[in-house]
This record gives C-alpha cells, structure tokens and sequence, in this order.
C-alpha cells in the first residue's frame, strides 16, 4: 500500500508544481478514500457473500467470508418462488413508464427550453411542483380512482400511477438537455424551410438521443424501485412487482434471508451495471439547468 | 393551496388556447392581440399539451379530489364501492377543515414534523457534507482516481428498495453483521431496530449511504468547472489554502449546490422506501415521517382516506412553501435559477 502511495505521490508532485504533497499526506488521503470505498461497498459485498451461502448459511452470525460456497439459493429463487413472475411484472410495467413517459415528455421539454409563450412560466412551475408530491397525497385518490376503473392489479393501473412521476421528471430532464444543444441549429433547421415541429423531429430529437437514453434509463430505475403504490395497487400474487415480492420472504412469522439475498443480487446486478454506463450523463441530466445559468 | 390552483388555472388556459391555436393558425394576420398570440405560440403549446392533458388527468383530478377528500371524513367503511353487483352508495360527510384542526392541535403531527425536520437535515447536511469532502478528495490528482470514483457510487446504483433489504439484514439483531463484528470486537450485541433512538440512528445512516454518491458526483462535475486559472492567480497573490477554497470554491459551486441541496431535501423529505421497507415506521411509529405515516393512516387497519389526505396536503404544502422562499432567499443573492 504505502510503495504505490509514494510513487503516487512523486509523479503527481513532478507533473505540477501546485499542490504538491508529502508521503504524509497522500497516506492519509488514500487512507480517507480507502475507508470511504470500505463502507460504500460492505453492504453489496456482504450481500453477494450471503447470497452464495448454502442454505441456511445466513442463519450463522460467524464471521466465517467463505465457507461452502454454493448457487443453491439463486435456484431456489428461480425454481421454487414466483420471483420470475414478479420479474416479469416488474420489466413490464417499467418498460411501459418509460416508453410512455419519455415520448410525451420530450415534445413539452423542447417547448419549454426554446419557447417563451404565455404560460410558460406555469409549465415550469408545474413540472417543479409536481415533483414534490408526497406520495401519501395522490395515493388514495388515484387508489379510489383505479377501484372505480376495475384497474386494481391491473398493469395498466400501475402504469397510469407512474405516469405522474415519470412525465413530470421525463420533461423536466429532457429541457435540461435540449437547453443545452445551441440554437443556431434549430435556425438552420428553420431556415432550410422545416416548420417548428420538422425541427424538433428532424433535427433535434436525433441529436438528443444520448439524453433520451439516461432519461429512459432513469425513469424505468425510478418505476423498478417503488414501493407505495406497487404495494396497494397490486395485492394479488402472482401481480405483484420485485418491490413488494421481496418483502414475502422475509415477512413477520417468516423469513429466509437466503432467498433474499439471492434475489437482491439478481436485481441489482444488471440494474448497476447499467446505471454505471449511464451515470455521467445522468448527474449532468440533472443539474444542467443549474450549471448553465 | 395558493399555487395549486394556480396551476389548474394555467392548465386549462394552455389547453384551451393550444385547443384554438391550432384551429386559428394562417388566420392570425390582421386579427387582434390575443388571435396574434395564438398564431405566435401555437406550435409550443401543441407541443407541451400532451403533458399538460397527463398532469392534469392524472395529477390535477387526483389532487383535487385529495383536497376534497381531506375536507370530509371518509374512510374505508363509508366511502362507496361496489361489492359483487352491489353498489354502495358513499355516505362520508364534508366536514370543512375538522381534519386539519384534528391534525394541527394533536401532539402526534408535531412530534412528526419534528423527526421529519431532523431527519431531513441529518440526512441532506451529512450528504452535502460527505459528498463535498470526497468530492473535493477525487478533485485532486490522484492515483486510481476513476477506480475510486465507480467504487465509491456504487450505492447509488443499487435499486432503493434493494438497499434498504440490504441494510435490513445487516441490522439484524440476531444474524445481522454488525452485531457480529460489536461481539467480536467484545461489545454487547445492539438491537438496533428494537429502540426508538438507535433505529432513528439505523434509518438515517443509511439513507446517508444511499445519498452521498449523488451530492458527491454533482459537486465533483461543479468543482471540474471552476476554471483553474483562478487557482493559479489566487496562488499567485498569495492565497493560502483556506483562502482558495472560501473565495473560489465555494462560489464557483453556488449553482450546482443550491440545485442539488434542494433536491436532496424534496428526495429526503418524501424518502419512503427507507423508513418503510428497514423499520417499518418502528418501533412503535418513532421512525415513522409525515409520508410513511399518511400511507399508513391510509391502508392499515380501518384505512382512514380523509384523514391521510389532509397529511398529504400539508405535507404538499410544506414543501412547496420551503421551495418558494428557498428560491427567493438565493433571488436575493443575485442567483438566477
């Protein structure tokens, strides 16, 4: 550690001629960035460990990291629980927010970021507001609502309640971007004879489609993970999505940590490594409208 | 509820108006102001109705029935339904602002809000905090810097809901690893979850695991902007280290710190799969904020609509009353955002 630390330090101190640092000081920040890593990956690593336990292993509190290895909790999961249903439930219904969402969204993100028409102000301020909503407010109306349209543990149902969270985002995220691509190639657009919406359609969306990516990405993340209305919208099993089937295996009389953890790595493992793809792109999705300005 | 229907009122003007802009577009020539208008701006708001149709069928109806709902006493055993090919009529009653007085003068809100408040500053300060210091660590030239940078956002990646199972079984007082490393390192085993104070401590640390990379990787794209010109002039000067930092630094990131502070508060403010998926709102309702506690109010036991929706309402308006005067106090600063 402290042989890679100094060299380290020595080239970084030779490339320039500020900030250089003492062995000292590079010990004590590879030390602090060290710790930080220790605790940001524990708990994912402690999980995969868990999960490749047999059986019963997570009923041990040993501090043993590898003993008997085995996949037999990823087969339980596959094969003995209705986690390939709630899987499937789950890509679905994200699947439809995002598509949804994304393609009514990016119309009114390009409106607002190049127009200044009566009521843009509102637009704004709606999308903002909207984002706000806790979900204890829209919940029960939207839960009467969905009872009133025979849509309780229906996709469709579900997919309508995303929609308030997913629309509002979509747009706002979509303007970020598109305030970021000049206007002078909207006028050449313009002045090759192509009307607003030929602009936008022709011109624009293409040129965007790095950022209709990240927001597709992250509106099916957002769907993937909630909770609330997934739990009161769908009751019956075999409609139930990821968030609300994993809470079964470990509910109160009864619980199986194996089976959990095992799951938990299924989820998370194609879900990380795409966000790690994407997430550049999405901090500056988020807070392009702040930095521009 | 000054902005809410202020919005439903611009909703339906824009509706309107896209509804006549594109009956009226080649007309517009000669006509008067509000025909010139309409001819200007039609195509924007052909283009942002889709939205504006969604917000308003799936937000602004469900909102204002929320609103409407608060304002009776309904619940699960008055409200109407239909039962096989029964259908029963509602017989709740509107009781004005009964819910809200209930709700305002009840020790019960108040010892809420004042965990949500907690909650929510512990939670967004160490975020800004954590992220800032590591941010400004990974600024530097280092060595494995990008190795450092994926490792240390990884929490982020993790689904939420993920997380917080994570988390749960980690807390486990029985099975759970950290009461395993407490009892190897010779301490007593902790029920973490079982105390009202100790599962206060749990919930946040990890909502603070789950937030940190964000404010981290946000701060870290701000600090990249800051051109580094200016740290080469200030050396120049003489500027010692702090100084860098208090008169660079600091305000090179306004923006993108006001931008994400106050994301970081709505996010933290709403968090529900946290407090809901680790304690439960336990023991008892200690861990339980204002949001987790109206989804229980109503779908747990004789689930209680009206009483929930007044909880949401006055959680909406919290919010929006902390966005608007968060706005203005950085106005004044001279921020235009």
């Amino acid at each position: 550690m402290s042989t890679v630390t100094t060299t380290g330090a020595a080239r970084a101190g030779s490339a320039r001629s500020r900030g250089e640092r003492g062995t000292g000081k590079s010990i004590l920040l590879h030390g602090t960035l060290l710790a930080a890593v220790a605790v940001s990956l524990f708990p994912i690593v402690w999980l995969v460990l868990t999960s490749l336990k047999p059986r019963d292993g997570w009923l041990s509190s040993e501090l043993e990291i590898f003993n008997q290895p085995s996949l037999d909790n990823y087969v339980r999961v596959l094969t003995e629980t209705q986690f390939p249903t709630w899987l499937l439930n789950s890509v679905i219904v994200a699947g439809l927010t995002t598509v949804i969402g994304v393609f009514l969204a990016s119309t009114t993100g390009y409106a607002i970021s190049r127009f200044r028409f009566p009521g843009h102000r509102g637009v704004m301020w709606t999308l903002l507001v909207t984002q706000m909503f806790p979900v204890a407010i829209l919940i029960v109306p939207l839960y009467n609502l969905m009872a009133g349209l025979g849509l309780l543990n229906q996709i469709a149902g579900l997919v309508i309640a995303y929609m308030t969270v997913a629309v509002p985002f979509c747009a706002w995220m979509m303007k970020s971007y598109f305030d970021s691509i000049p206007r002078e190639i909207d006028q050449a657009g313009l002045v090759d004879g192509l009307t607003p919406f030929g602009t936008f359609w022709w011109v624009i969306l293409p040129l965007a489609r790095p950022s209709l990516a990240v927001t597709a990405f992250y509106s099916f993340m957002t769907a993937w993970g909630e909770v609330a209305y997934a739990t009161v919208f769908m009751s019956q099993e075999e409609k139930r999505t990821l968030g609300i089937g994993l809470q079964q295996f470990v509910g109160q009389h009864w619980s199986d940590w194996g089976l959990l953890t095992a799951s938990a790595v299924l989820i998370a493992v194609p879900a990380a490594i795409v966000f790690l793809l994407v997430q550049r792109h999405l901090v500056a999705g988020l807070t392009a409208g702040a930095t521009k300005s | 509820m000054a902005l809410s229907t202020g919005r439903v009122n611009s909703t339906a003007r824009d509706r309107t108006a896209g509804a006549d802009g594109a009956r009226g577009q080649g007309r517009h020539q000669g006509a008067g102001p509000f025909r010139r208008a309409v001819g200007r701006h039609w195509y924007a708001w052909v283009m942002v109705a889709p939205v504006i149709l969604v917000t308003g069928l799936l937000i602004g109806w469900p909102l204002a029935r929320g609103v409407y709902l608060s304002l009776t006493d309904a619940t699960e055993a008055n409200i109407g339904r239909t039962i096989g090919v029964n259908v029963i009529p509602s017989t709740y009653e509107f009781v004005g602002l009964d819910n809200y007085i209930a709700i305002l003068t009840s020790g019960l809100f108040w010892e809420k809000l004042t965990w949500t408040v907690v909650w929510t500053i512990a939670c967004v300060s160490l975020h800004y905090g954590l992220g800032l210091g590591l941010a400004l660590l990974l600024n530097r030239r280092v060595r494995f810097r990008s190795a450092y940078r994926l490792l240390l956002i990884l929490p982020w990646a993790i689904p939420g809901f993920v997380s917080a199972f994570i988390w749960r079984y980690l807390y486990n007082s029985d099975f759970g690893v950290i009461n395993a490393m407490l009892k190897a390192a010779g301490l007593g085993a902790v029920g973490w979850l079982d105390d009202p104070t100790t599962a206060k401590i749990a919930v946040i640390a990890v909502n603070v695991w789950m937030g940190v990379p964000f404010m981290m990787v946000a701060v870290l794209g701000g600090l990249q902007s800051i051109p580094g010109e200016l740290y080469e002039a200030a050396e120049v000067d003489g500027a010692t280290p702090w100084q860098r930092f208090r008169f660079i630094t600091v305000p090179g990131l306004r923006t993108v710190s006001s931008t994400v502070v106050l994301l970081g508060t709505i996010w933290t403010f709403n968090m529900f799969p946290v407090i809901y998926l680790i304690s439960g709102g336990g023991p008892g309702s200690s861990t339980e904020i204002l949001v987790t506690y109206a989804f229980r109010e109503a779908f747990t036991g004789v689930r209680n609509y009206s009483n929930s929706a007044a909880w949401g309402v006055i959680v909406l308006l919290l919010l929006v009353v902390l966005a608007v005067v968060y706005r203005r106090s950085l106005r004044k600063q001279g921020e235009v955002w």
